[in-house]
């Protein structure tokens, strides 16, 4: 509350008239994407928490995928003079304007893992992950497990021309350069789906000696691991023993095959982006820190000594 | 005979496509036994060609009567999302089968309603199940996919029968089954007589109405049945991406079949060939291991590359080549025999 205050004196009169409200908390609008993804239900709910936890009110608004939906749910939470705005942007173009007006009316506003392509005094940080990192542990990973042995290795790309399939790419390429011994065999799309992961993966199979001349797989995200982990396993292989799994998400159901032997590793996209932006939010209404403008959320690397079965556990009511 | 006619630009499309993509990938006619089952890159077209050949069947049919069916895609993840939910929730195999199948047959009701009573017309009414669809799914799931474990259900998708992948004998019973269906009877007749009339052979008594709800229903079943082939083979309802755009793909089947958009004269097996072909060129492109970015630049291109092929002022320019080319010919022979 008092850090409220001190935030903003110009508004100080008012905000102690409305001192009774602020001791429920401060209010924040959040709007979301949509739920295109168990992984967008899992940062949706997450977020829900994160603001339970620390006396937050949080107005939450679904977008449907559609910026202009999320462009009036800026300017309703401007009128009802939130606290705070949290957005996940559906795109990363046209925010000018309606950031401007949340500047205006002096509402911090939090990019939640997507950036836009406005100036940077218009919000006041952008929390997300680092794609190339992300990458260059999992590559990090495979380079250390396989050592000096050959390795062929085959790569589940995600969407052509998404960003997260060229920066996954970029960075596991990254992990591999000067391992001449690694070599990337054989790389398509899989689009990120687990029923394209699945059938690329047959023709990899298929293509390489029955899958006998493969040593690993990389999947740019989880659900194209586990797609291919059947594959590999209907064409009478071991994933996880015959084939090296890891891949990039965290999601459940990976923590699963893990926890069966049938995937190695994965590196963890948190869906907890709200828990940093409520950290900077705080540290900013205490004593107005301005925090950096990126703030990286940690690339965690999850092996089968992780306690996957734990993971699952703790993951699979989430929303995933 | 007349059959062999009518599917002989299919067959040949195939043919030099097979051709093509052996160039690329040699053993892509190679065969192998692994345990029980065959095993091979045209063992996967077979597999892999089952959602888009099921939908095509009743594509094919609806395309006949001077419809379409921009739904299918949508109520697989319907079916899938049912199927999965009923399977995880412990129903067991057979009511969840139904219960997918009911679903889809809901989805024609629905769509052929709409068509046939409400008159609106169809590429309008199944876009409404075709956006509206998808949310119903996701609700279903909950927005995640859906796993299961039961391997009974995961049998239809990636178990295999005498040899041959389950989901390959699936589209071929529906296939076939339902080309003798119409060929064998009236039924065929009848509806290729709505396709190019409606009004007419509605007088000529034919039940134009119950027949197009029908001709709706079919295609819903078929999708319900691509819809439990995709969800059995992952094990899991992906309410997202399941028959995702695969709508598109099987209109592209039946023109590739040479079945005309306008309604009327059909062959659901030269729509087959035309998932086959479809089938190959995507199962060629992963195996050739062109760069991702090619891929529906190569599709793009071959497809074109079959329709002009296929087109029929193509043909009647060849025809018309040809014989001017063969009666100059026999003009000079004559010329020379006269001399």
């Amino acid at each position: 509350m008092t850090r409220f205050l001190m935030s903003t004196a110009a508004a100080a009169a008012l905000a102690i008239s409305a001192t009774a409200a602020l001791a429920e908390g401060e209010t924040i609008g959040f709007s979301q994407i949509g739920s295109e993804s168990g992984w967008r239900a899992a940062e949706t709910t997450l977020t829900k928490t994160q603001a339970e936890e620390r006396g937050l009110k949080l107005q939450f608004s679904d977008a449907q995928q559609k910026q202009e939906n999320q462009i009036a749910a800026i300017r309703s939470f401007i009128a009802q003079g939130v606290d705070a705005i949290l957005l996940a942007p559906v795109v990363a173009t046209g925010w000018d304007a309606v950031l401007q007006e949340a500047k205006e009316a002096e509402i911090p506003v939090v990019l939640l893992d997507r950036q836009v392509d406005s100036s940077d005094d218009l919000y006041l940080t952008a929390v997300g992950s680092n794609l190339v990192h992300e990458g260059e542990v999992a590559g990090k990973w495979l380079v250390d497990t396989v050592g000096d042995k050959e390795c062929r290795v085959v790569e589940l790309q995600g969407t052509t021309g998404s960003s997260p399939a060229i920066d996954r790419k970029k960075g596991f390429e990254n992990a591999l350069a000067g391992h001449d011994n690694l070599k990337i065999v054989r790389s398509q799309t899989g689009d990120f789906t687990r029923a394209q992961g699945k059938e690329v993966m047959e023709s990899f199979l298929q293509a390489e000696n029955g899958g006998k001349d493969i040593c690993a797989l990389y999947a740019h995200n989880d659900d194209m691991a586990v797609g291919a982990i059947q594959a590999i396993k209907e064409a009478g292989l071991k994933p996880g023993t015959d084939i090296l799994v890891v891949s990039i998400d965290g999601v459940p159901d990976l923590f699963q095959a893990m926890a069966n032997g049938e995937a190695n590793a994965t590196v963890e996209l948190t869906p907890n982006m709200a828990g940093p932006a409520f950290d900077a939010l705080a540290a900013y209404w205490k004593d107005g820190t301005q925090p950096a403008k990126f703030l990286q959320t940690e690339s965690k690397l999850y092996t089968q000594a992780d306690d996957p079965a734990g993971e699952y556990e703790r993951r699979k009511g989430l929303g995933y | 005979m007349t059959l062999l006619k009518r599917i002989a630009p299919q067959l040949v499309a195939l043919a030099l496509l097979v051709a093509l993509v052996t160039v690329f990938y040699p053993d892509f006619l190679k065969i192998g036994i692994s345990g029980d089952r065959l095993v091979g890159p045209m063992i996967d077209v077979l597999k892999r060609g089952a959602p888009v050949a099921l939908l095509a069947v009743g594509m094919t049919l609806v395309i006949a009567t001077r419809g379409i069916d921009l739904s299918v895609g949508t109520t697989m993840a319907i079916c899938g999302a049912v199927a999965a939910w009923a399977v995880a929730g412990g129903w067991g195999l057979v009511p969840a089968l139904l219960l997918a199948l009911a679903a889809g047959a809901l989805a024609g009701l629905w769509n052929g309603l709409l068509v046939a009573v409400v008159g609106i017309q169809p590429f309008v009414a199944t876009l409404i199940l075709m956006t509206m669809g998808r949310g119903i799914a996701q609700l279903i799931t909950e927005g995640r996919i859906l796993t299961f474990t039961d391997a009974g259900f995961a049998f239809f998708g990636s178990g295999s029968l005498l040899g041959l992948p389950v989901p390959a004998w699936l589209w071929l019973a529906c296939g076939l089954g339902m080309a003798a269906l119409m060929r064998r009877t009236a039924l065929g007749l009848l509806v290729e007589s709505i396709g190019i009339n409606r009004r007419a052979s509605a007088l000529a008594g034919v039940n134009a109405t119950v027949l197009l709800i029908a001709v709706y229903v079919v295609s819903g079943l078929c999708a319900a049945l691509a819809g439990i082939v995709v969800t059995a083979d992952i094990r899991g309802a992906d309410a997202n991406n399941a028959g995702l755009w695969l709508e598109l793909d099987a209109i592209l089947a039946v023109v590739i079949g040479g079945n005309s958009l306008l309604g009327g004269r059909f062959s659901i097996i030269a729509s087959l060939l035309g998932a086959l072909i479809i089938q190959t060129i995507d199962t060629g492109i992963l195996l050739a291991g062109f760069p991702s970015e090619y891929n529906l630049v190569i599709k793009a291109g071959l497809v074109l590359v079959i329709l002009v092929l296929q087109s029929p002022r193509i043909a009647a320019e060849w025809r018309l080549w040809r014989d001017s080319h063969r009666a100059s010919r026999e003009a000079a022979l004559q010329r020379g025999a006269a001399k």
